[in-house]
Order: C-alpha cells, then structure tokens, then sequence
C-alpha cells in the first residue's frame, strides 16, 4: 500500500518509514502540514498517518479540510493527547483511527493495513466464509464444515471482528476497542483467553486452524 | 522601635492616624476660625463703642469748648465700666481720666491705636494691668486725648478658647494612644500570628495552618480562605511526594533491569539470538513502563482536577457487564467465580471509559490477590441509600490487613513484598482518583473474609 506520513519528529518519521518499508509499502514522510496537506489532496494514497502536532499546520484541520474537499483517503491520527475526549475529537474531524503515543509499532501497522484494506470496502459483506468457518451476520449463525457452533454474543462478536479483517493482523487493543469499546490496558492478558476460548470453539475437532497467533503482533483469522 | 514601624506599617493603624489627624486639623483650624471671627468681632464693638465716645465728647466740646470736655471727660472717667479717659499734656503726663499708666510712647502719635497696648486704672485693682485699644486726640490746646476701651473681656474668651482646645487635644492625644492600643496592637497580634504560621509553612510544614478567632471579622475571613488553600496545597503537595517516593520504585525498577540487560547484551560477544531476546525483553519492560507512565499521569490529573471527566447520564449496569464479561474467562482460568446481578435499571451521571477501567482494576485486584481458597468474586450494585450508589466487588481471599487498608490506596503499596508481578499496584489508586473524580468516594472493607472494596457515587 501507499502510505503518507506527515510527522514533524524527524526520528519518529524515520522509524515509521522503515517499519513500513519493511513490511513491503510505499512510503512518503512530510514534516509539517502544510506539505502534507498538498500532497493528501492530490489523492493516490491508501492511508495518510498524520501527527496532531504539526508545524505550519495542526494534524487536525489538515484531515477536516480534506474530508471538505472529499477526499476520503482515510486517516489515522497521532497524538501524545491519549484522554478519550481527544480521541473523539480527532475522530469527529474525520479521522479514521486515533493512535495515542508512545504507541507500538506493530499497532500501527496493524491498524494502518485494515485503514487501507477498508477503503473501497464501504459496502459491509453480512456473510464471511473462511476454510470452512461461515459467519452470517443476518442471522447470527455460526457454523463450521456444516456443525453449527454455540457462540456467547460476545464471541460472536470477536469472530465477527477478525472475519471481517480476514488476512490482517489485529492487535489486542484494536479487539479491546472494537469489541468491547473500551480503550485501556487491563494488566491481565484477557485478550489472549477470550480468543483461547474462541479457538477452541471453532478449531477443536476441526482440520486446518484459522484463527492463527502472530507473535508479537495479535492474531489473524487466515484463509 | 520595631514594634513603632510595624505598627505604622498597619493599614488599621495608619488609617486611624489618618483619620485623627484630619480631624484633628479640621478642629483646630475651625476653633482658630471661630476665635478669632469672635475676637474681630469683639474688638469692633470695642472701636464702636469708642467712636460713640468720640461723639459724646465732640458735642461736648461743641457745647462748651475744652473746658466742657474736660467737664465731660472727668465725670465719664468715674463712671464704672469698659470707658477709658485720659488727658496728657504735651510731655505726657496725665492730669486726667481714670487711666493711671500707660505704655510708653502710645501717647506720641495720634489716631487708632494699632496694637492693643497695656494700662493700669483708677480704682480697685492699681497693680494689675490691662489691655485696651484707644484713639489719641490732640487738642487745639496743646492736650492729648485718649479714649479707649478695655479688652479684658475678649481676652478672657480668648484664654476660654485655648483652654478648650487644649483640653480637647489632650482628650485626642489619649483617644489616639487608645485607638492605637485597642485596634493597633490587637491587628499587630493577628498579623504576627499569621506571619509566624506562614514562616513555620513556608519552612516546609504544610500541616499547619493560620489561626481562625471567633469575630467572623475580615482577619478571620482572610484565615480560612487561606487555610483552604493550604489544605489544597498539602494534598498536591503529598500527591507529589507520593508520586516522586513510588515513582522512584515502580519506574526504577524496570528502567535498572534495561540498562543492565542493554549492557549485558552489549557486552562481549553476543549470538543473535541471545540480542534478539535481550531486545524482546527490553520491549516488554518498555512496554510496562509505558503503561505505568500512563497510568501515573492519569492518576495525577484526575486528582488535580485538570480532567474533568467527559460524563454522561447513562445506565450503569451495563458498562460493569461490559467490564466482567471481559475478564470471566480469566477469572475461569484461576479457577474463580465472577458473578454480578445485573437487575438494576439505575442511570448514573459518569464517565463509562473510567468507570469501566476502575471496576477493572478491583476485579483485576481481587483476582491478584485470590488467596488459595479464594472461589468467589461478586460485583454488585447496593442502592440503598438515598443519594449514593455503591459498585461493589467483593471478593473472599486474603483481604488487606486494616492497617494496612489506607497504604493499599497509597500509590504503589502492594501487599505482595516481591513485587514481581507485571501489574504495577496503581490500580487502587487510580480507582481511588477516578471515584473522587466523579465526587464520589473508594471504601475498602473486610469481607470477613476477603476485601469488600466499594466505589460510591452520587444519583443523578
């Protein structure tokens, strides 16, 4: 994927950069939003990452000025500011995600893959099928290989999550927050049960796995 | 000495003086005022009187020449009273009139005398001598004329006036030393209580504060609204001591295992593997510091106030099931039941973000602290009383000794001494800081056995 960066912190754009790079995208750093905001508009990107704090230009009104103009690439937003007030601010100017700093930079290639992935992807499927594993929104039934399977309405909803993002890691902030809308580090490993419990659900008696552990990142429900 | 300057330093004080001396001035310039009005006055009843003894005396010259005059002059002079008469000759002696002395050299030029000027008189009191003012005349004849009236009555208003207004200076005098005594040293008192508490504060005791009296007056006022920034000030102050004292536990301790891992795998020479680990671990460290970072902060601007918590009118039940649906499997895990009744329909005016993470940490706490025997965890809502509404998680494990239920708040204190584990013990804490955030309160009980921690909040 095409990726802009707009960070003034030349050491931070710089790891940014060779994380991404590493990971196989195209990137473009900018340091101040005034440049950035003229490159995001000529469009051609798949996600912009955008620091709050920038010079020239705030973070900010370079991403609401954009959604103005309609352009919909969409954005994830840094900030030091981590309250949830400032979350909901950055996402009502028409942020996409919101990533508080000192963040890791698995989340954020994490998050910035599932950015770009939705683009193009308004339409939301109701129906998700993974080897074997069938997932209906509609009717909320899960079934694999034709053995229909028992969910908790919020295991339900775990599944929903990583089928929705077939083929990309999630991280377990990212399933904290889009599951359980909370935004905070619990000290035990919570995560890891609830998707053991999940595994053993879907996977146990069953052949091939397909919710998968990727080490040091999250996990990934993987065709 | 001192005690003068600081006296005269005093507002009270200064005004007082102020107020005295203006009044003090007014009064004097106002009896000189009236004085001398009075003594303009009588002096020009003394002239008119005189120039009707001109007028008598021109008609009696008129009528029979000198000699009528004298006639008149010597009859008038026996009479009683303020007159004066006196005939001179050309070296000045006097042959006539009820004056017997006079001062020198009045007699030498004629018209208004200009200054009153003294005499002695005929009759009773020869010794004593007067003032008077007078006209001198000088006759066709050679003769000199005198007349005159006495002035002892204005003198004597005169020597009234001053009387009194020595009197009343002596009274303002000690009316100023009263007032001086009464309202000076007593604001001196009260200023030097205050000053020796506030050096004795400044000096690094934030536990005393300024002496409150009984008068309700603008000292007492000024005290307490003093005092209730002190006991702001002592609270922040320990916030920061609290933090600065923790801190130098909680954050040292993975921050000396990092430099030393960094050290250690810069040493020598190291497989890739062994760095890869190194670094793995330096991650994770890092990662915890973070957290513990975060959760500091959190903790220090809810207790400063500077978060006023974005909060909304929503039901409570389910944000504590969101929070105890999150961590069943993990209390499953350890073999532990989590329950919680979720009858209430009761809404309450919070923040479900730090709500959420505080019944998190009581839960995350007791399943921590789960003892051997330790089977349940309970989460309830107690709405009981009028007002207050309590979340409550209670749980039958060891339980916090009570003396050592107020230090488990305390940043940090934890009741495992190892301290090993990866939950760093500002959980508490930061349950404490939110509960207050929402003005409301965090209780720990003994469960009998186990904790019974409650956060209180108030009904919408």
């Amino acid at each position: 994927m095409k990726l802009l960066v707009i960070e003034d912190d030349r050491d931070a754009a710089s790891f940014i950069e060779k994380g991404f790079t590493e990971a196989g995208h195209n990137v473009h750093v900018c340091f101040d939003g005034g440049t950035g905001y003229g490159l995001a508009e000529t469009g051609g990107y798949d996600v912009i990452i955008v620091d709050r704090m920038l010079p020239v230009r705030d973070g900010l009104s370079v991403v609401t000025e954009l959604r103005s103009k309609g352009v919909d690439t969409p954005a994830l937003i840094l900030s030091a500011l981590g309250q949830v007030d400032d979350r909901i601010t950055g996402l009502k100017a028409g942020g996409d995600d919101y990533l508080t700093k000192p963040y890791s930079f698995a989340e954020l290639l994490a998050r910035a893959e599932v950015l770009a992935r939705r683009r193009g992807n308004l339409a939301q499927t109701t129906f998700y099928e993974v080897n074997g594993l069938k997932l209906d929104r509609l009717s909320n039934l899960v079934s694999r290989d034709g053995v229909e399977i028992t969910l908790q309405p919020r295991e339900f909803r775990l599944l929903e999550y990583l089928m929705a993002r077939t083929g990309q890691v999630v991280t377990r902030t990212m399933l904290l927050e889009g599951v359980w809308d909370l935004h905070f580090d619990p000290q035990t490993n919570v995560i890891d049960v609830h998707i053991s419990r999940l595994r053993s659900k879907i996977e146990t008696g069953f052949e091939n796995p397909v919710l998968l552990t990727v080490r040091g990142r999250g996990y990934m429900i993987k065709a | 000495m001192n005690r003068i300057k600081t006296a005269l330093s005093s507002t009270a004080v200064r005004f007082s003086l102020l107020f005295l001396g203006l009044f003090f001035a007014t009064s004097v310039g106002l009896v000189f005022y009236v004085t001398s009005l009075s003594t303009k006055m009588i002096e020009g009843q003394a002239k008119a009187a005189i120039d009707q003894q001109l007028g008598g005396l021109e008609q009696a010259f008129e009528r029979a020449g000198i000699p009528g005059l004298i006639r008149f002059v010597e009859r008038e002079a026996r009479q009683p009273g303020a007159h004066l008469y006196l005939i001179a000759d050309q070296a000045g002696r006097i042959l006539s009139g009820n004056v017997m002395d006079i001062d020198a050299g009045i007699l030498d030029r004629s018209g208004w005398v200009e200054k009153p000027f003294a005499y002695s008189r005929f009759g009773a009191d020869e010794s004593s001598r007067f003032k008077a003012i007078a006209q001198v005349l000088r006759l066709p004849n050679g003769l000199t004329l005198l007349v005159g009236r006495d002035l002892s009555e204005p003198e004597r208003f005169r020597a009234i006036v001053r009387q009194a207004l020595t009197l009343a200076l002596g009274f303002m005098t000690l009316g100023a030393l009263l007032i001086w005594l009464l309202v000076g040293r007593r604001a001196l008192k009260r200023i030097d209580g205050v000053s020796l508490e506030s050096r004795r504060i400044i000096a690094g005791d934030l536990s005393r504060r300024l002496p409150v009296g009984h008068s309700g007056d603008e000292f007492d006022r000024l005290a307490l609204s003093l005092n209730g920034l002190l006991n702001r000030i002592e609270l922040l102050d320990k916030g920061v001591r609290d933090v600065s004292n923790n801190v130098a536990h909680d954050l040292k301790t993975p921050l000396t295992r990092l430099q030393a891992r960094t050290e250690n795998a810069l040493s020598g020479a190291k497989k890739i593997s062994q760095l890869r680990d190194a670094l793995q671990s330096n991650l994770q460290d890092t990662e915890g510091l973070i957290k513990t970072f975060n959760a500091i902060l959190t903790i220090s601007k809810l207790e400063a106030g500077s978060i006023l918590p974005n909060r909304q009118l929503q039901p409570i039940s389910p944000v504590i099931l969101d929070v105890v649906e999150l961590l069943e499997p993990v209390a499953d895990e350890k073999g532990v039941i989590l329950s919680f009744q979720d009858h209430s329909k009761l809404e309450l005016v919070i923040n479900r973000e730090l709500i959420a993470q505080a019944v998190l940490n009581l839960i995350e706490n007791a399943l921590t602290h789960a003892g051997p025997d330790n089977h349940k965890i309970e989460v309830a809502i107690v709405d009981k009383d009028i007002g207050r509404v309590g979340l409550v998680v209670s749980d039958s494990g060891l339980g916090i000794p009570d003396p050592l239920k107020k230090t488990a708040i305390e940043r940090f204190v934890r009741l495992d001494a190892s301290r090993s584990n990866p939950g760093t013990g500002l959980g508490l804490s930061l349950v404490k800081a939110i509960a207050e955030a929402h003005g409301g309160s965090l209780h720990l009980d003994d469960n009998e056995p186990g904790l019974k921690a409650t956060i209180w909040l108030s009904k919408a």
